[in-house]
């Protein structure tokens, strides 16, 4: 991707605009956009459509649909950096998320994080250095009847204990401590 | 028009029904003190500053942004309410890192007056000292995160008065910030129109004219209020 | 769309019905443990003993017993006879069904064994129930309308359009005494009746399907299980109050709802019953779906508004109310995903009989989400006035492994805390209150001696502190000064001046937030402290300083006079 905001302030819309023409996925969000009929507070949908496609919103997709919704561009930052669901660097190939609602963490879901975190070397939130694993947190993924929870690929596991966590991240990181 | 009378501390007070508390205690003469309010632009109700107590209502109501009704007694200075402020105040300066005497705005500065005023002398709370920078990038303008009170003045000029749009606030809870553009470097911004009202409107020494050292920071907000009202009250035709 | 289009579909489905039914829940409690493997290996099996004429596979919504899934119940009744709602949930139930297990499964229906556990659908977890919001959940299948019209699914929306004036709806809602299932409690029908009463040429109706708190799955089991009791709800309540728009906002960490949304506004639409001219009468509504992005504070009406508005979502102050000004300033009702599932049930069955239940304040009942330490975890649904103890120890089955109960977590963050002595307090929005604690959205977590209590209260703060939205200054500042007290509390640094310090900043937290998260936030502390104070006590360490904190040392002890040189001896 080319990085927008180290190029020159007067070229750097067209410059985006020109590069979008030629990726199919910026068509797929245009037709998205229209879908919404280009309505400002579909923001939220476009944003998340935009993070399906691309896994995550970099600056230049940020400047293309604040251009494509004629909103402020600082806007449509303050969106997307407001709601934790939106990410601006790139995940990893694979997740784990563990959830910390109260009825996980009652049973337990801090020591499943801690020992994962201690795995591999990284704290919650963030990405191994490989780009292999990206380890998060959930607020409550709402299946508390089968606490602790972790969801690994999208997968929702339940009962984790650090023994069966470490078990399915053991294949992803590589460099572990 | 039709107007509604009621109490403040007291006194009675008519105001039009369109009104706010607040337009109705600064018409009154009564001092509610206010910081995110800013006169000109739309209010939000942030700073928690103006809560005024309203009888038959168990909630504290903010006066900037509750219409007055008929019959309604409001006090905007009890004990209770100065314990709020003063908490809130303290809450304030150990939020950031606010030290007045390194400061362009000392002595100019509403976040330090308002402080004085609600007699609010040390800070019991432990500082949080957070790591801010400083965006001097613009070549007018500075942005000192550390100062910034998040009251949102700049972004609410920028786009209503302006209508640029370059200042939103990112993130969220504590990690809230001011950012120009997409996050950038505030000389980099596409949209700035250098208009400097953002500047005219900060209640600190956040947003500051470049050049200006300690203690001179003065702003001067009778240009916003002559921006925002000249229309209105003809000011533009000249004599 | 008639009548007639719709007692013949019911008929049709009804007909169709065959002599057992395998009903295999796909909530996503069940879907974790694999729950869709299971049913496609009983669809193999079935196919494989060569019963496809006598047996139907269901996928339904959540079974409500949680912890023990896969469930999977067997229905068997005559083939073509009439079975009414209800009829069903007593044959055997089978716990932790695996996809290996499936061919023995069938097997019992020719006569065969299982070795596979079996569940009491009799047990006080299921007979003590009273559902109405989850009558159909676990019996009808979510994906397929034609389910939900056998289970007399929107034949309420029938009778509302073609024979009652909006304000007859609307005074039906007030005589039934439903009250806002999202926390507050609010008067539905007083609700309902403002936004009526505002005159204006648009106004909307949203669903709050933002259930954010954290051990909460009350509105994922029902938009999972029963999508289309909602949408008859909403398009209810939009002829009530003459709203045309209808919004429903859920969380993006349900997927699952989300797609069964979808899907069930889709066949609704196909069939009619959303759109224009619906049941051949004037009357027009849509629903579009918004998908929140993890900001809890979305839960607060005013910031869901904004966040379907696409902006950021901070709350803004009320008054205005959303009934006056609400989304893009227009009169809008926002109403939790609970209380609309329970409009098409009121209507059907009258005000009177929903008034007959529960206490004389709050009528009908209330879904709660059981967890935690508890043996039987899961989604249950008692009457308002159902004492704790009940729910806990009679349907929850106490703690695990002979633990002791210490207290209940009511209300998610903005809740409290109930200690086991107050375990005899009915359930209602009033008697929760008096103990400092909310009903909220429904979540209730069990926590046993190994517990301990400021590590929850700083739990939910950290939570708070994260899930703020940092536009106004108590909620944005306090709460972080507040985790960080409670911090020091843990590392048993603090003062008992200290303690008080978070006494005093709990009740300007709560008094001066702008919005429902800062004023509720310090909830956790107080009934924490109000219940279990020795706990906090115990971990202050002793005032050396005489009540001075580190940042201001009490003086040091005036030098003593000039000794001379000798000060070594």
């Amino acid at each position: 991707m080319i990085a927008t905001l180290s190029r020159k302030k007067k070229n750097r819309l067209p410059q985006v605009l020109e590069h979008a023409s030629g990726d199919k996925r910026f068509k797929i969000l245009e037709v998205h956009i229209k879908k919404h009929q280009f309505k400002q507070d579909a923001l939220i949908e476009v944003l998340h459509k935009a993070q399906e496609l691309f896994g995550y919103l970099e600056d230049d997709l940020l400047l293309f649909i604040a251009y494509r919704l004629k909103l402020p561009t600082s806007r449509v930052y303050g969106v997307a950096t407001f709601y934790h669901f939106f990410t601006l660097k790139p995940k990893g190939r694979h997740t784990c998320v563990v959830c910390m609602g109260t009825a996980c963490y009652v049973k337990g879901a801090d020591k499943v994080l801690a020992a994962v975190e201690n795995k591999a070397g990284i704290k919650a939130g963030e990405t191994t250095p490989d780009g292999e694993l990206s380890l998060l947190t959930a607020r409550c993924i709402g299946t508390c009847g089968i606490a602790p929870a972790v969801v690994y690929d999208g997968t929702v596991t339940p009962r984790q204990t650090p023994e069966t966590a470490l078990e399915h991240v053991k294949g992803w990181i590589k460099h572990g401590h | 028009m039709a107007a509604k009378t009621l109490t403040i501390d007291g006194k009675h007070v008519s105001v039009d029904e369109s009104a706010t508390i607040l337009d109705a205690a600064v018409d009154a003469g009564i001092y509610i003190p206010t910081l995110c309010h800013l006169d000109g632009v739309y209010d939000v109700g942030a700073c928690r500053l103006c809560l005024v107590e309203v009888a038959g209502s168990s909630k504290l109501l903010p006066a900037c942004t509750t219409k007055v009704s008929e019959g309604m007694e409001i006090q905007t200075d009890t004990e209770r309410l100065r314990q709020y402020r003063r908490i809130t105040l303290e809450q304030l300066f150990a939020e950031r890192n606010h030290v007045c005497s390194v400061c362009v705005a000392n002595g100019h500065c509403e976040l330090q007056t308002l402080a004085y005023r609600q007699g609010m002398d040390h800070v019991r709370y432990d500082y949080r000292f957070p790591q801010w920078e400083v965006d001097s990038t613009h070549s007018l303008f500075g942005l000192d995160h550390n100062r910034c009170i998040l009251c949102t003045r700049c972004v609410r000029v920028c786009w209503h008065i302006e209508g640029a749009g370059t200042l939103n606030v990112s993130g969220r809870g504590a990690q809230a910030r001011i950012i120009t553009d997409l996050n950038q470097p505030w000389g980099t911004s596409d949209t700035c129109t250098k208009c400097g009202k953002c500047v005219m409107a900060c209640p600190t020494g956040a947003l500051f004219y470049k050049g200006a050292t300690v203690g001179e920071m003065e702003r001067d907000r009778t240009k916003l209020e002559f921006i925002v009202t000249a229309r209105e009250k003809k000011q533009w035709i000249a004599d | 769309m008639d009548i007639e289009d719709l007692v013949e579909i019911a008929e049709k489905e009804r007909a169709s019905r065959k002599k057992h039914v395998i009903r295999c829940c796909l909530a996503a409690g069940c879907m974790a443990s694999d729950s869709k493997g299971v049913k496609e290996a009983l669809d193999k099996a079935v196919q494989e003993a060569g019963l496809q004429d006598q047996v139907e596979v269901r996928g339904v919504g959540c079974m409500k017993l949680c912890c023990q899934g896969p469930l999977v119940q067997v229905d068997t009744h005559e083939s073509g006879a009439t079975v009414q709602v209800g009829d069903d949930n007593q044959g055997p139930l089978y716990l932790k069904v695996t996809p290996e297990s499936a061919p023995s499964l069938i097997a019992t229906l020719t006569g065969g064994q299982t070795s596979l556990q079996r569940g009491n659908p009799k047990a006080p977890f299921f007979t003590e129930q009273a559902p109405i919001v989850l009558a159909n959940s676990g019996i009808v299948d979510p994906e397929r309308i034609e389910s939900y019209i056998a289970a007399e699914g929107y034949q309420a929306l029938h009778d509302v359009l073609r024979e009652m004036t909006p304000k007859e709806v609307v005074d039906t809602m007030i005589a039934s005494g439903l009250r806002g299932r999202g926390g507050a409690g609010y008067p539905t029908g007083l609700k309902w009746a403002t936004v009526a009463k505002t005159p204006s040429q648009q106004k909307y109706i949203i669903c709050n399907g933002d259930e954010g708190d954290p051990g909460a799955f009350m509105d994922r089991s029902v938009l999972e299980s029963d999508p289309h009791c909602v949408l008859e709800g909403m398009a209810i309540a939009a002829y009530a109050v003459g709203a045309n728009q209808g919004f429903i906002y859920v969380r993006a960490e349900y997927p699952l709802a989300i797609s069964r949304l979808q899907t069930a506004i889709k066949q609704a639409k196909k069939l009619g019953l959303l759109g224009s001219g619906i049941f051949e009468s004037p009357f027009t509504f849509n629903i579009d779906l918004r998908i929140g992005a993890g900001a809890f504070v979305c839960g607060e009406e005013t910031a869901l508004m904004a966040s379907v508005e696409g902006l950021r979502g901070s709350p803004r102050p009320r008054p205005p109310f959303p009934a006056e000004s609400g989304l893009w300033s227009w009169p809008t009702l926002i109403n939790n995903v609970e209380t609309f599932a329970n409009v098409a049930p009121i209507m059907r069955k009258g005000a009177e009989w929903f008034a007959s239940i529960g206490t004389e304040k709050c009528k009908g009942t209330k879904v709660f989400a059981l967890a935690g330490k508890i043996t039987n975890t899961g989604l249950i649904e008692v009457p308002m006035g159902t004492p704790l103890r009940k729910i806990v120890e009679v349907l929850g089955g106490g703690a695990p492994d002979g633990g002791r109960i210490k207290a209940v977590q009511t209300g998610g963050p903005s809740g409290g805390c109930i200690a086991a002595e107050e375990l005899d307090t009915p359930v209602d929005y009033d008697s929760l209150a008096k103990l400092g604690s909310i009903m909220g959205s429904g979540g209730m977590i069990v926590m046993d001696e190994a517990t301990q209590m400021v590590d929850v209260a700083r739990f939910f703060m950290e939570f708070c502190m994260d899930e703020s939205c940092g536009k106004c200054v108590p909620c944005r500042t306090g709460t972080v000064q507040m985790h960080s007290l409670l911090k020091k509390i843990l590392a048993r640094e603090a003062t008992a001046r200290d303690l008080q310090k978070l006494e005093e900043l709990c009740d300007m937290v709560r008094h001066t937030s702008l919005c429902g998260l800062g004023q509720t936030a310090p909830n956790p502390i107080l009934s924490t402290l109000r219940f279990f104070r020795n706990e906090y006590t115990a971990l202050l360490k002793d005032d050396v300083h005489n009540g001075r904190n580190k940042n201001h040392p009490a003086p040091e002890p005036a030098p003593a006079p000039a000794a001379g040189p000798a000060t070594g001896s």
